[in-house]
């Protein structure tokens, strides 16, 4: 069959909702658009566990100790089940990790701003773990199998996790008026980032149309964060806290809420490694990464060895 | 009269320690559970610190996993102990006017007050460390759980059956990597012998009898640890033939945190963890 001819085929396998299995033909670039994607979203896992991980430490009471705990570790699991499906495709997971320390690889640019109060783990769960929801529903449908059964796992977890993170800030807002204004604050300063992180306006966002076509993607990034603002904008109010958006108006004829103008200077900032904390952040999973060398090595050599010992028993 | 900050101190001790309110068993057996509990918070809260920045991703997990159920077993125990406070008419000084609360316990006292054990509050230092302190505490952890189990109280008997199950595994899972460590690699190695040599001094201190202990054993209500010893040696030494690991021969003499007396880390640990309790008191979280 010509690579024409394969093509085809596998078109017409998705767009009859047939699902994409590892061993199927797939053409190159939708191999490499899937572990680009898939590794990208492993990463931002493995790298959102630092500015909440900031937290544990310090949680104010032994319940949220213990659910922010359980959070981040969830987090790992995540990025386990995605590390998982994108080796898959024909990527070890010590490559995709080489590829993250050594700049090439991208994670969500969200993860590069600091946590500076409690409130802020509220914030991330309200708004950031929002945003990732919406992006990650439709991906519990996307056409490569592998993939869209890891979300399915992971858009449970996470859609507790908003909930928590919602009623950290419900608490806050309830508390005295030092906690609301952590909480307020919070929501200043993580609102524009959440935004932000369903990546560039449409018509920026070269990747979208070919990923439609090959339903990695169901919906465009635009349609995705007027999702997010309407659902935000309604439930900030239970909050009785405001979005730093002076423009957030209901706009009865398009039946969704305006919203200000998205500082996409400092988006492409962020992207591009000037965010506040980027350099930490990488700085902190390096030396996780290197630290923990020895202790890889150390298990290798156990293993090798307690084969040996095994081969020689057989023998 | 003058009001002399000194004068205030005195007052307020004599107002604990003459409290009609408890009897003397009730008092030893809320500092035995605050003991229990406090062994595993802090362990716990060490381990947490891991999360993020394990080694390799499936012990980021199980580490934290570790931290979570040790918070866990903590938090059952404070529950127990804040109990035992409010139904003794609360002689808890931080708190008037409510009932005590598991946080009140945790985040509330000094490190005087703290009575684990030194070996917890040491710092993680790296991998070898780490391990080697979760091991020769779950060791100790294990035997103690499975005697506490036969427990005439109740709620420290249920609390001891259901931890005993995740406890089994920590010992398992730390023994493991004492093993995999001591006979890995040259380094994993002479980083093993370098934590014993950190460590090894504070497991004295987990089968010294307290007070507390003794009176909790008078009742039916607490367990021999002085005879623990033994079964964690056995245990200890088994683990590190198989590690190619030394058992020391030195003895093991810092001891004090059971009564109070601590190193200076357990300072810090409870600066960072009580932050924001002390930053915001009397808030709601």
């Amino acid at each position: 069959m010509s690579v024409h001819e394969l093509e085809t085929l596998f078109q017409d396998k998705v767009d009859k909702e047939i699902k994409i299995e590892p061993k199927d033909w797939m053409p190159e670039k939708y191999r490499k658009t899937l572990i680009r994607q898939i590794s990208q979203h492993a990463h931002s896992e493995i790298v959102g566990m630092l500015p909440e991980g900031n937290w544990i430490t310090r949680a104010p009471s032994l319940k949220r100790k213990a659910a922010l705990l359980a959070k981040v570790q969830d987090e790992a699991g995540h990025g386990l089940y995605l590390y998982s499906a994108a080796e898959t495709l024909g990527i070890s997971r010590e490559e995709m990790l080489e590829q993250l320390h050594n700049g090439t690889a991208k994670y969500s640019s969200i993860f590069n701003y600091p946590t500076l109060a409690w409130a802020d783990i509220g914030a991330i769960g309200w708004l950031v773990d929002g945003a990732a929801i919406m992006n990650q529903v439709p991906l519990c449908r996307t056409s490569f199998g592998p993939y869209a059964r890891a979300m399915v796992r992971v858009c449970k977890e996470e859609s507790f996790h908003q909930r928590q993170g919602f009623e950290i800030l419900l608490t806050l807002s309830k508390g005295n008026e030092a906690q609301q204004r952590m909480a307020q604050d919070a929501i200043n300063r993580w609102w524009w980032p959440s935004v932000m992180m369903f990546g560039p306006k449409d018509d920026e966002s070269p990747n979208t149309l070919q990923s439609m076509k090959w339903k990695i993607k169901r919906f465009t990034n635009d349609e995705l964060r007027q999702k997010f603002i309407d659902v935000c904008a309604e439930q900030v109010k239970f909050l009785g806290l405001m979005l730093p958006d002076a423009d957030l108006k209901w706009n009865e004829e398009r039946g969704h809420y305006d919203f200000g103008k998205i500082n996409w200077d400092e988006f492409w900032q962020v992207v591009n490694g000037n965010g506040p904390c980027n350099k930490q952040r990488l700085d902190a999973r390096r030396k996780a990464h290197d630290e923990g060398e020895w202790v890889r090595q150390a298990a290798v050599a156990y293993a090798e060895k307690k084969k040996m010992k095994a081969t020689m028993v057989a023998a | 009269m003058s009001v002399s900050p000194n004068n205030q101190s005195t007052d307020q001790s004599i107002h604990f320690s003459t409290s009609q309110h408890i009897n003397f068993s009730t008092t030893q057996l809320i500092n035995y559970t605050l003991h229990l509990a406090d062994n595993a918070l802090i362990l716990g809260h060490g381990n947490s610190e891991w999360t993020g920045h394990g080694p390799v991703l499936e012990q980021d997990i199980a580490i934290s996993n570790i931290a979570l159920d040790l918070i866990g077993q903590s938090r059952y125990l404070y529950q127990y102990a804040a109990d035992l406070i409010n139904q003794s008419n609360n002689p808890f000084p931080p708190v008037s006017g409510r009932p005590v609360t598991e946080d009140d316990l945790a985040y509330l006292r000094d490190v005087l007050e703290f009575k684990n054990c030194i070996l917890v509050e040491q710092p993680n230092g790296d991998w070898a460390q780490t391990i080697l302190r979760q091991f020769f505490f779950s060791a100790y952890q294990y035997f103690f759980y499975e005697q506490l189990k036969q427990s005439s109280d109740e709620r420290l008997s249920a609390i001891a059956e259901k931890s005993l199950k995740e406890t089994t595994y920590h010992l398992r899972w730390s023994g493991d990597w004492v093993i995999r460590l001591g006979d890995g690699t040259e380094d994993s190695h002479s980083r093993m012998l370098k934590a014993i040599d950190e460590l090894w001094m504070f497991t004295g201190e987990l089968f010294e009898i307290a007070p507390y202990d003794e009176a909790a054993l008078q009742n039916g209500i607490g367990v021999n640890v002085k005879e623990l010893g033994v079964l964690w040696k056995q245990k200890v030494t088994a683990v590190f033939e198989e590690a190619t690991l030394p058992v020391p021969q030195t003895t093991t003499f810092q001891k004090g945190g059971k009564t109070g007396i601590h190193s200076e880390h357990l300072g810090f640990i409870l600066a960072e963890m009580q932050f924001l309790q002390r930053a915001y008191p009397n808030s709601q979280w």
